[in-house]
């Protein structure tokens, strides 16, 4: 934290107090859709509400970039001459795609980091994915989270409005805490039923982006809402963060849950710093008004598979079984989380990864990882024959742990399946649940983790 | 900088959902900070050789969601240092629309263009008024116009040239 005179902090509270009062009256207004409260309330320019396609400048809480955007960041705030960062405490700088570096090439972009790093005493994370280690200590309800990464948006399950932008564009904001945003337009999906066995958030955002397809959200707010208590109680932080994170995939800007009794219940186990909107309610306004709307029957999504190379290229289980695969990964931003690792011990307690597929569990922190061992997962990883790595992007992004060579075929927790995405040109990913991907690495092919559960 | 107010150049014409892992894969994009290194890599999901085939002011055409998926800048800055000077799509992904202005290469979204361009023919892009002509055909379309910061950061060669001559960002105005 930076030191200031006892008058400045005084003027700060003060502002502080006012600007919680004003977002407290933008919260509560009943015509808007969460994205446009979100957006609203850090405006820099105007105490009125923003609607729609209005541009407006925003305050930024968090400005995050990490080892394969930072160092372009870090090049263009220098270029710019800038040498001062806005605010220390709200940049952040993450080591995660390709962690502990793989060549000497990684090793000094690292280099560079670190060095930034040490010269401004912003913040630094190595060896946790950015996005799970923002939803473990970091995201609050109500926070302007900008990122060098276009997975940002996962901190949406946390009811923030976070999203990705480029490198140059993120050196903008940590020289001044702003950039501009147009307001997006909101899609209204309502949740109800409850999945059957063997069904997961993963299903569902697949069977989401399958039907609306690869830029079916493209500019857009999707808005989340439960439709009875079943079904919310089944949308823990975890599944949520998937959710939000998957949304990226459909190109929404962001993708938002109101925050509820799970949120409160995950912050106050997440140790969080003080929020002064926590006590407030963050959802939609009665009267707001949607660009669109869609009902989702839980109970009605049977497990799916995303590919090749687009994600909205999404079959049924069945459509793909008996597809023979020589790896199978699960971890991620999206699926590496402590539930999906919980699924993967689950189903391979007692068995054998199939010989002729190679099965990776990578968590997605070192928190994950810490909870993996605490609770006996990774001995059950090994005595199956699965590895087990550190926390990082690796293998989702082809970098390093777990690469695709000529023609391989993998099946996936990860992100994306677009060409390439892994290893080789003539490799294929294919995406689906942890569950469903764990059962395939026993099989040694495409397989319903239904008969698992 | 040199002038992008005019552009003359050969199209290059794509599909649908041309996606940032076929503009540059991660494990190139992510182990350099030299644009002429990251050209390299250019469209290398399509055509490893891609680099060695286009000649200076080469221009895209593509279909919907031009470089959905992740936040790489790296992607517009390999196309423009491969010597691409404009990319004209049915519409693009909102990440990569941003990066492509802040790093000072055209992006001009229409609709329209499917199917009104052959590979390999002439285009001749007016950037300050968002008209592109297909000098065969002598059809003249009109791009979808951008907030005015946008096309004068874009004017000025980017986001960084931008800013190193007025000492200010381009959405501070008011």
């Amino acid at each position: 934290m930076q030191n200031m005179t006892s008058a400045s902090l005084q003027r700060q509270q003060q502002h502080q107090s006012q600007d919680t009062s004003h977002a407290k009256t933008i919260l509560n207004d009943n015509s808007l859709t969460i994205a446009e409260k979100l957006i609203s309330i850090k405006n820099v320019e105007t105490k009125s509400v923003s609607m729609p396609g209005d541009i407006v400048i925003v305050s930024v809480d968090l400005a995050m970039a990490q080892d394969s955007t930072g160092p372009l960041a870090i090049r263009s705030f220098t270029e710019m001459g800038i040498n001062k960062l806005y605010d220390p405490s709200k940049v952040l700088l993450v080591i995660d795609h390709t962690f502990p570096a793989a060549d000497e090439k990684v090793a000094n972009l690292h280099a560079m980091m670190r060095d930034f790093v040490s010269k401004h005493n912003c913040l630094l994370v190595e060896g946790s994915i950015s996005h799970q280690y923002i939803l473990e200590y970091l995201a609050v309800p109500g926070m302007m989270i900008l990122g060098a990464d276009s997975h940002t948006c996962q901190a949406g399950c946390l009811s923030a409005f976070a999203t990705g932008i480029g490198s140059t564009e993120t050196a903008a904001v940590w020289a001044t805490g702003q950039l501009w945003l147009k307001v997006p337009d909101t899609i209204k999906i309502n949740l109800s039923g409850i999945f059957g066995k063997g069904v997961f958030a993963r299903d569902l955002i697949l069977d989401y982006i399958g039907k609306v397809g690869e830029d079916g959200a493209n500019y857009k707010a999707l808005e989340w809402k439960f439709s009875n208590e079943n079904i919310r109680k089944e949308f823990t932080m975890d599944s949520r963060a998937c959710i939000s994170n998957a949304s990226m995939e459909c190109g929404a800007k962001i993708s938002v849950f109101p925050n509820d009794e799970v949120t409160t219940k995950y912050l106050e186990e997440n140790a969080r710093t003080n929020n002064d909107l926590k006590s407030i309610k963050i959802q939609a306004g009665a009267s707001a008004k949607y660009e669109d709307e869609f009902e989702i029957e839980c109970n009605k999504i049977e497990p799916k598979v995303s590919g090749p190379d687009n994600i909205d290229n999404v079959h049924s289980v069945e459509e793909l079984s008996n597809m023979e695969i020589d790896q199978a990964f699960i971890g991620s931003s999206t699926n590496g989380r402590i539930e999906d690792l919980e699924i993967a011990a689950r189903i391979l307690k007692g068995r054998k990864v199939h010989k002729n597929t190679r099965c990776i569990v990578t968590p997605a922190s070192v928190k994950v990882y810490e909870d993996a061992i605490k609770r006996g997962y990774v001995e059950t990883y090994l005595q199956s024959g699965a590895v087990f790595t550190n926390a990082t992007c690796g293998a989702c992004v082809g970098t390093h742990l777990g690469a695709l060579g000529e023609n391989e075929i993998c099946l996936s927790s990860s992100s994306r399946n677009f060409v390439g995405r892994m290893g080789a040109l003539s490799s294929k990913v294919y995406l689906a649940s942890p569950a469903t991907v764990t059962a395939s690495a026993i099989e040694g092919k495409i397989a319903d983790p239904r008969k698992y559960f | 900088m040199t002038n992008i107010n005019i552009i003359k150049g050969k199209a290059w014409v794509f599909g649908d959902n041309i996606n940032t892992d076929i503009i540059i894969p991660f494990r190139f994009k992510s182990r350099t900070n030299d644009p002429y290194e990251l050209a390299k890599y250019a469209m290398y999901g399509y055509d490893p050789d891609f680099h060695k085939k286009i000649s200076k002011n080469d221009i895209i055409i593509a279909g919907r969601n031009f470089g959905g998926g992740s936040s790489r800048e790296q992607a517009p800055v390999a196309l423009k240092y491969a010597g691409i000077s404009a990319i004209i799509a049915e519409s693009f992904a909102r990440i990569f629309y941003r990066n492509a202005f802040t790093i000072g290469l055209p992006a001009f979204e229409i609709p329209e263009i499917k199917g009104k361009v052959d590979q390999k023919e002439e285009l001749k892009i007016d950037v300050t008024t968002y008209t592109v002509e297909n000098t065969r055909t002598k059809e003249t379309f009109l791009a979808r116009k951008v907030p005015e910061f946008m096309q004068k950061m874009l004017l000025e060669g980017g986001l960084v040239e931008y800013y190193n001559k007025y000492k200010k960002f381009p959405w501070i105005q008011r």
